[in-house]
């Protein structure tokens, strides 16, 4: 079935790629409904005939993935949710793979959010993630919810220096000194990896400068393809890697399917989302080289 | 007064907080972690601000029927029901109760999050659109872009079999190498107007966060 939809999606685009060249040639502009067309066409076939591709994992994805797997169990792992619904879709496979990583590997979970809405996300993942696979994890011993606290930037000012300053409690009202997982921890530099997955701000870039800088600390990040361009900057010295886009949640998945035979039928959005993903690219460039062939043509005409 | 005073306020904690990053003193950080609270305290004041400005903005709109004044009254309640529900019906002020709550969880998850993922995928088709209206290689620098462009969306397709590594070579090393370059240019560049700006706050040359009155 996954071939017959890989002929049918490549018919397709090959199919549009004549019409519209052939559209250009004679001097038509293309309209924006049919550009429309072609993307929803190349979105929606890989989804439909569930076309997906094999992922390697790159270097700066494989340093992130490396880090928690040679942390030794019961390492402090902090994951903060910053981002939206909006920007779930692109970000919320890689949330996922960190959460199952770290609980896989015996490492103690601190989730929190920068943003107002990820609270609810980092609820989400806690109740269809970790009490369905994990049912043996302990809240309070395994990992805790100490959800979102305005301030942005603020906040990791303060909890670099001590949680207690900034949570009193968890994200249910309960004393953080009543939370076995919190004996001996004071701030930020207690955690072994600092893991923050966003595109906005405050987010990876931010916990770079105001935590994993300053207190040096491992900082590791995922984010929407759009912002990761504007990281790799700070790739290998103060981010220890990234998970750029939907491409990087897919690397990580693989990574994971591939060393951890439990998660061999966990979901992969990631994986699944890069059939639509690389067939839509290969639309936008199909448009970009007609585009282009018809303003060569108009050119030489005017001339 | 009402001038000189924020001015001052401004200098003084300015100049303190340089000089403390130098001093790594127990007595310093104190001082640095209780200026820190106040960022917080300031942080949830501007909240009120600002939930009272939306009200009085949209409350103003829907008043005078201004242009589009029905996504001002949905803005509106909104935000009332969401408060409501947040607060479980006005039962649970000081607990968390509230984001249990069924309303406030059904509004967040099959309300929000699918608007907002359909907004942002909807990128998708203005992109394509754009591609093909204004991605066109008028001059030497607009080529160059749209080679780089298309070498790094290629070096996503497995289609492309052998030609495909080097075209993820190639993608790397153009993140690697001119992006990187341009981008750290352009993150000093940001470091130091960042440090100008703050000096001249600082010293009192740029008042324009006072307001004109």
């Amino acid at each position: 079935m996954s071939s017959v939809g890989l002929i049918i999606s490549l018919f397709i685009i090959g199919a549009g790629l004549l019409w519209l060249l052939i559209l250009s040639l004679t001097g038509r502009e293309v309209e924006r409904r049919i550009v429309f067309l072609f993307i929803g066409l190349a979105v929606s076939v890989p989804l439909l005939f569930n076309i997906t591709f094999s992922e390697r994992a790159t270097p700066i994805v494989l340093d992130v993935f490396d880090k928690l797997e040679d942390l030794p169990p019961g390492s402090k792992v902090l994951l903060s949710y910053d981002y939206g619904p909006s920007m779930a879709p692109e970000v919320e496979p890689m949330s996922n793979a960190f959460l199952r990583h770290s609980l896989a590997k015996g490492h103690k979970l601190y989730l929190m959010a920068l943003w107002a809405t990820g609270q609810s996300l980092v609820a989400t993942a806690v109740d269809s993630i970790i009490k369905r696979e994990f049912p043996d994890k302990v809240y309070g011993e395994d990992y805790v919810n100490i959800g979102f606290k305005a301030g942005g930037t603020g906040v990791l000012n303060v909890i670099i220096t001590d949680f207690r300053k900034m949570y009193l409690t968890d994200v249910d009202g309960l004393d953080l000194d009543s939370l076995f997982i919190f004996d001996g921890v004071k701030s930020l530099r207690d955690m072994d990896v600092l893991i923050s997955i966003g595109g906005g701000f405050p987010g990876v870039k931010e916990w770079v400068l105001f935590a994993g800088a300053p207190g040096n600390i491992p900082t590791a990040g995922g984010c929407a393809a759009v912002s990761a361009p504007l990281l790799y900057p700070y790739y290998p010295r103060q981010l220890l890697g990234l998970l750029g886009g939907i491409k990087g949640a897919a690397e990580y998945e693989s990574e994971l399917k591939k060393r951890y035979p439990r998660f061999e039928t966990m979901p992969t959005p990631g994986i699944k989302m890069m059939g639509p993903q690389t067939l839509a690219h290969l639309v936008v460039m199909a448009f970009i080289v007609i585009g282009n062939i018809s303003y060569f043509i108009s050119r030489r005409k005017r001339s | 007064m009402k001038r000189q005073l924020p001015l001052a306020l401004v200098f003084i904690f300015g100049i303190f907080c340089i000089f403390q990053y130098f001093v790594p003193h127990e007595s310093s950080e104190w001082i640095y972690e209780f200026l820190l609270a106040w960022i917080y305290i300031i942080g949830i004041l501007t909240l009120a601000l600002g939930i009272w400005s939306l009200i009085r903005v949209s409350w103003d709109k829907v008043q005078h029927r201004r242009p589009n004044w029905q996504y001002a009254l949905v803005t509106l309640l909104g935000l009332f029901a969401m408060i409501t529900f947040g607060f479980d019906y006005c039962r649970s002020f000081f607990s968390s109760e509230g984001l249990r709550n069924y309303m406030f969880v059904h509004f967040f998850d099959y309300i929000l999050i699918p608007i907002q993922a359909t907004m942002f995928s909807l990128l998708a088709f203005f992109i394509a659109s754009a591609s093909y209206r204004a991605f066109r290689a008028r001059s030497l620098l607009a080529s160059l872009l749209l080679l780089a462009a298309l070498v790094i969306m290629l070096r996503f397709n497995p289609y492309l079999g052998f030609v495909g590594e080097y075209m993820e070579q190639l993608a790397t090393w153009l993140l690697n190498v001119p992006n990187l370059a341009a981008k750290r240019a352009i993150i000093v560049g940001v470091g130091l107007g960042i440090v100008a700006t703050s000096l001249k706050v600082i010293l009192g040359i740029e008042r324009n966060y006072l307001g004109r009155d």
